[in-house]
């Protein structure tokens, strides 16, 4: 293993080269930061709530499942759980990243966390097993590629704000809600255990429609999750 | 368009942001006490996307207009465009292809 490597020929440092790490990725982003401003829009948040959404949960399918949720008035409880366990994954990428970063403050270690997307955990644990670097540069390259989606997910769901308001309701946009969740899908079924969940979960799903308050939803998720996790086993 | 106060949705945004943000911070902020992910638990986990986008996906497609229903334009056009999602897995042509098939079909009818 060589030293701590330095900084590429082309000058770059941590940073930048975290940011541009990111850029292929953005173009999927947007469209999918604008369906979220507007799905807000349409869900019926003001326009403060609508905005604020973004910088306080920046986690784009569970906003998206939220907004689905709160326009068809669901339980409180069944809105806030099923973006929690949408997120639950986050945990997951916590445990991957930490031993990267068991010497960092508290401070950073706090909006480094905040900041945690699956695109800029998947650049930087890629990085980070590649290349032994300082801490400093491991940390500034993380946040180059956080910040960068961070910033194209403000900006692209202010804007769904700023349209949602104005786009007629006969183009029926609502629909590009499920689209985005499939986008999402089939990059998360990799193996038997997520194909076995994946189609118990949406059968079941369809099945419990009608439980009410909008429980079938997580009533499926667990379903599909038992389902994976015993005939799973590759 | 929701009937849950201002004040309801505030707090669901609140306890939303505050527990996302508390499951990144979990093992970046607990390392030393706590080092490794029991191994059942990081298998549920890993299947938890899969499992809870599907649930969320397939009602919309199957149960478009409220009733149980495969012959309905969003069923038809999310189909075709599930193809594409899985085929390209990428989120533009997904979108485009569904909207478009969806337009398109809306226009026929």
């Amino acid at each position: 293993m060589p030293g701590p490597m330095q900084h590429p020929p082309d000058g770059r440092g941590p940073f930048v080269t975290g940011l541009v790490d990111l850029v292929p990725v953005l173009v999927g982003v947007f469209p999918f930061g604008l369906i979220a401003g507007i799905a807000a829009v349409d869900a019926g948040l003001g326009s403060i709530q609508a905005y604020a959404t973004s910088p306080m949960v920046f986690a784009g399918a569970a906003q998206l499942a939220m907004m689905d949720l709160i326009a068809r008035d669901a339980a409180p409880i069944v809105i806030v759980a099923t973006a929690l366990v949408i997120n639950a994954r986050f945990v997951m990428y916590s445990a991957a990243l930490a031993p990267a970063f068991r010497e960092l403050g508290p401070i950073r270690k706090a909006y480094g966390a905040f900041v945690i997307t699956d695109q800029s955990f998947a650049v930087s644990v890629v990085r980070f097993d590649r290349i032994d670097e300082p801490l400093a540069d491991r940390f500034a390259y993380f946040m180059g590629a956080s910040l960068g989606l961070w910033g194209t997910w403000q900006i692209s769901s202010l804007t769904g704000v700023i349209l949602g308001a104005e786009l007629p309701a006969e183009w029926s946009l609502d629909f590009a809600i499920p689209l985005v969740f499939m986008a999402l899908l089939f990059p998360a079924i990799k193996d038997r255990g997520t194909t076995i969940a994946a189609i118990t979960a949406a059968v079941a799903a369809v099945a419990l429609v009608s439980l009410p308050l909008n429980l079938g939803l997580l009533v499926a998720t667990g379903i599909g999750l038992v389902a994976g996790a015993i005939w799973g086993r590759e | 368009m929701t009937t849950h106060s201002p004040t309801l949705i505030w707090l669901l945004l609140g306890i939303t942001a505050t527990g996302t943000w508390l499951f990144r911070l979990s093992f970046i902020a607990l390392l030393g006490r706590i080092s490794t992910i029991p191994d059942l638990a990081m298998r549920i986990l890993k299947l938890i996307p899969a499992a809870v986008l599907a649930a969320i996906l397939a009602p919309s497609l199957t149960h478009a207009g409220g009733a149980f229903d495969l012959g309905s334009e969003r069923f038809i056009a999310g189909m075709i465009a599930a193809v594409v999602a899985w085929r390209t897995k990428n989120v533009l042509a997904t979108i485009g292809v569904g909207m478009g098939l969806l337009w398109a079909l809306q226009a026929l009818a």
